[in-house]
């Protein structure tokens, strides 16, 4: 499973393995909003919280085709699913693998990014406790989807309908604790939902994805 | 599932498989034992990928019984499952780990990679990344080879070696399934696949959902 991780982080750091793909396209969006939107500050600190994460979710969105249609595509994924490896683990990893390219940055950037759009000081840390909370769940989710649509040429718009609902109850959860911690509100209610569905996404998907995949493969 | 006879490695009884919904071979019988290479034969669409497929688990049988030891069978398919943007011993060590194994200088020197080891994989021609493909088998330890028109794209050299390296899995009490259309050179038994196709094509396995193909 280690052989997986790195195996799979060298290939996105390499030559065309799409690393910095969804944190450019993260930076793109959020520096257009303020030009899109005007140059009111006031505005602009209220709308900064669901910005940044209709942004992070965006940006997730864009790079999960390439999770499993690589694979798919040179045979890996066949030899992958007869190796020794469970394939509900292989799917974690690639679920981390994803994480760790995209989620991570996507938490690091936000703060930097926070501040073109004037979020209040006080909300920066939520917008990084919220986002690392949230992310984890938007990729394993994302890989879900990934392979449901694995096999199909193009299934990218399939693939981004199908998991859109998905993302709804995250984005909710985690632009509302990123909101209220933005406006010194208690955050607990929205926290604990976060962390919740984050926590139950990370137990039940890769058994999913497990499962998807095998039906695909046949 | 049944008690294994003596010393078979793999023991196949009246298998009936499907694709794409439709049963193609029916009642497909054979056993194989330690130093014993299986060669099908048939004509193309005849099921040669597909019988191959369901002895590696890929895909539910419609029919029958596969017998075959937990983690035995190391499949190759006609895709290389190589990554490009890796070098040649990044590949196979990444194999070799991922089957809990170190050794990758033996499957290097046995197809003739040493030379290229640390070229990237995807600058190799087609047949040195068929040869690094099989050489895959080599380092996961496996003692079924199940192999899918493994000479594509080899040259008469290439074919050689691979015949060498089955040769050597022979030895070492392994044992070997090819479908192939050419003459390998290694001794093993043919298996004609023709007699077996599917008269009619009824036969979706009961409780099997068509909606999940």
């Amino acid at each position: 499973m280690r052989a997986l991780l790195i195996r799979d982080l060298r290939l996105a750091m390499r030559a065309g393995g799409g690393f910095g793909l969804g944190l450019a396209f993260f930076l793109i969006v959020v520096v257009l909003v303020p030009f899109a939107v005007g140059p009111d500050t006031s505005a602009l600190a209220v709308i900064a919280p669901g910005i940044l994460w209709l942004g992070a979710l965006l940006s997730c969105l864009l790079s999960l085709d390439r999770i499993l249609a690589l694979d798919w595509e040179d045979g890996s994924l066949d030899l992958l699913a007869t190796s020794p490896l469970p394939l509900e683990a292989v799917m974690g990893v690639k679920a981390v693998v994803h994480w760790l390219t995209t989620g991570v940055p996507l938490v690091l950037a936000a703060p930097v990014l926070g501040i073109l759009l004037n979020l209040p000081s006080q909300g920066i840390i939520w917008i990084m406790l919220s986002l690392g909370l949230g992310t984890p769940a938007l990729s394993i989710i994302g890989v879900f989807g990934a392979a449901l649509t694995v096999g199909f040429k193009r299934g990218g718009l399939l693939l981004s309908l199908l998991v859109m609902p998905l993302y709804v109850p995250t984005l909710i959860f985690g632009a509302e604790v990123a909101r209220r911690g933005s406006q010194g509100m208690a955050v607990e209610t929205p926290f604990v939902m976060l962390a919740g569905i984050t926590a139950g996404s990370l137990a039940l998907m890769p058994i999913a994805c497990a499962a998807v995949v095998r039906v695909n493969l046949r | 599932m049944k008690q294994e006879t003596m010393d078979t490695l793999l023991s196949v009884h009246e298998l009936s498989v499907a694709r794409g919904g439709l049963s193609i071979l029916c009642d497909v019988s054979f056993d194989l034992f330690p130093g014993q290479a299986l060669v099908l034969r048939g004509r193309n669409g005849i099921g040669k990928t597909t019988l191959l497929r369901c002895l590696a688990g890929l895909q539910p049988v419609l029919n029958g019984t596969i017998d075959v030891g937990a983690d035995a069978i190391a499949y190759a398919s006609h895709a290389d499952g190589i990554k490009s943007m890796l070098s040649v011993a990044e590949n196979l060590r990444f194999w070799a780990q991922v089957f809990g194994t170190t050794d990758i200088e033996t499957a290097l020197v046995a197809f003739d990679l040493v030379a290229l080891r640390d070229r990237m994989a995807g600058t190799l021609s087609a047949g040195q990344k068929r040869r690094l493909s099989l050489a895959r088998l080599v380092v996961s330890g496996r003692p079924i080879w199940a192999l899918d028109e493994p000479t594509v794209s080899l040259d008469q050299a290439s074919c050689l070696l691979f015949a060498q390296a089955v040769q050597t899995h022979l030895d070492a009490a392994g044992a070997a399934i090819i479908a192939t259309h050419i003459d390998l050179g290694v001794n093993g038994q043919v298996l004609q696949l023709d007699p077996y196709a599917a008269t009619s094509n009824t036969g979706v396995p009961s409780g099997f959902d068509e909606a999940f193909l």
